[in-house]
């Protein structure tokens, strides 16, 4: 059967190896991790695991004794720094080579930098690995002035949980709006309101130019010359797929590394999955990439199938979860490139929710603390159906009558 | 240590030991019981991690909160001793507990 092997131990990765075992790969899969804890979940580092309600061991994704058992090898602190295509092997930062008959490029989507003067002071932090947000949680000091820096899912999450710790909290955003990028402004208000609410300083139309500090950070300055003073920084202003070793080896990627339905890339015997690659989607007629843990999973549960000898195709309507205080956001679905949206609010209600519509089709929901909304959503959106935007918005409709 | 017992929809039992404080779906992925998938790693986002609550233990469990109740209303197959195993924490109460396991998740 041959040799699997997968660079990236992310969560991706890891479902890959237990989907291709699990579909009958009898041969070697060797899973390699830059990181030095064994592999884990990601999502509570701006919640729950930064609130210091979790410890590090409840963030695994598998227990220890799960490789061993199904002979996954498990490379840790290892990086991979080359694909030999004509040779089918990777090397290693050490100078080890692996070879492959199948590989699997699972290697996610690392922050976006913020390139200004000051960025790399102590207290500037971004947030992807535990060591980040082990590095960002002594920062977590009752009274101390957190600045967060882009109004995205990380930058809301985080501060929530600085909210919950009782850090005084500014977020500075460039848009004119919370989730501008991903979402409508209906729930940018929603979130705008909701922040505000629990005391969170929003700033719009603001970007950094700089930070400055002795040692430390002390303020950061925007454009204009304004300065605000802070304790400690955030920056969380989106990621940047990690495509350089593929692209190295001369495969294509655009805004990702090019897959197809079965995530294979154009060479048979290299696989991608997860927040890195740019696939079809069958649901939505085009090109995407999310950065999704549902997304990662279903997708290496594809690609672990195929590389096993499975037929299987990539065809999951995208999902996305956020918590912020009390609020669960649930997204059902992609809202680019919509051309209508309708909201759905019981007036008092912290319940609400918003549908996106292209061409009359539902396309994606956004639901805030309302589960029939994001689960009635996500079927409608399967079946490409046509729900009338008037049922919708009257909130004494029952949701169940739009599948009819 | 509690034990609890997972049944799968064939009928086949895993006895295991779970440690307090942590949720029943975390015991099934430390003990690698097959058929609790888990997606959302325990945030109540995803329903994948459904288990139906054997009949003399559906008290002492007690009933889901709102959001879990809804989340349920769309796992496969719910019944009446519906539960996330990711919103049950062991507690020394529940040494025993036995849960059976849907066909399939979510």
């Amino acid at each position: 059967m041959g040799s699997i092997v997968i660079i990236g131990a992310g969560q991706a990765g890891v479902q890959a190896a237990a989907s291709a075992r699990a579909a009958g790969h009898a041969g070697p899969i060797t899973l390699i991790g830059e990181e030095r804890y064994p592999p884990y979940q990601r999502p509570p580092l701006s919640k729950s695991y930064l609130q210091g309600e979790l410890e590090l061991s409840r963030l695994y994704l598998k227990p220890s004794n799960f490789f061993d058992k199904s002979a996954i090898a498990l490379r840790l602190r290892s990086r991979v720094v080359a694909i030999d295509r004509p040779g089918k092997q990777v090397a290693l930062a050490s100078g080890e080579l692996i070879p492959y008959d199948r590989l699997l490029i699972a290697t996610g989507a690392p922050p976006r930098r913020l390139n200004v003067p000051g960025a790399d002071l102590a207290g500037v932090h971004y947030l992807r690995s535990v060591e980040d947000c082990d590095a960002l949680r002594p920062e977590f000091a009752q009274g101390a002035r957190l600045l967060v820096v882009g109004a995205g899912y990380i930058g809301l999450e985080v501060a929530a949980s600085a909210r919950k710790a009782g850090l005084k909290v500014t977020i500075v955003e460039a848009l004119h709006r919370p989730l501008a990028r991903v979402a409508g402004p209906e729930v940018s208000d929603y979130f705008a309101e909701l922040h505000r609410r629990h005391g969170v300083d929003l700033r719009f139309g603001a970007s950094v130019e700089g930070f400055e500090g002795r040692g430390k950070v002390e303020a950061a300055v925007f454009k204009g010359g304004e300065a605000i003073a802070c304790d400690a920084a955030v920056i969380g202003i989106g990621a940047v797929p990690a495509t350089a070793l593929a692209e190295t080896a001369g495969l294509k990627t655009d805004d990702g590394v090019v897959v197809d339905k079965r995530a294979q890339s154009a060479d048979p015997a290299i696989w991608a999955a997860g927040d890195c690659t740019s696939f079809p989607s069958p649901l939505y007629g085009r090109r995407m990439r999310l950065e999704s843990v549902p997304h990662a999973i279903e997708q290496a549960r594809v690609a672990g199938a195929v590389m096993a000898g499975t037929e299987a195709i990539y065809d999951a309507v995208p999902w996305f979860w956020s918590d912020q205080y009390h609020v669960k956001l649930q997204t059902a679905g992609v809202s680019d490139g919509a051309d209508r949206t309708v909201l759905r609010r019981t007036p008092g209600s912290e319940s609400a929710s918003v549908w996106y519509f292209k061409n009359d089709v539902l396309i994606a929901v956004d639901a805030m603390n309302d589960v029939p909304a994001f689960a009635w959503g996500k079927r409608l959106i399967a079946a490409k159906a046509r729900p009338d935007p008037k049922t919708l918005a009257d909130t004494a409709a029952d949701l169940k009558s739009l599948l009819a | 240590m509690p034990k609890i017992t997972f049944i799968e929809k064939s009928g086949a039992e895993h006895v295991v030991e779970a440690a307090v404080g942590l949720s029943v779906m975390e015991v099934a992925i430390k003990n690698m019981v097959p058929g609790i998938d888990a997606d959302c790693g325990g945030a109540c986002a995803c329903a994948t991690c459904h288990v139906y609550v054997d009949g003399q233990w559906i008290e002492k469990v007690g009933k889901p909160q709102a959001m879990e109740e809804s989340m349920l209303d769309f796992a496969y197959e719910p019944k009446e001793n519906s539960r996330l195993s990711c919103q049950i924490n062991v507690t020394v109460e529940l040494d025993g507990l036995v849960v059976r396991l849907p066909e399939f998740q979510g």
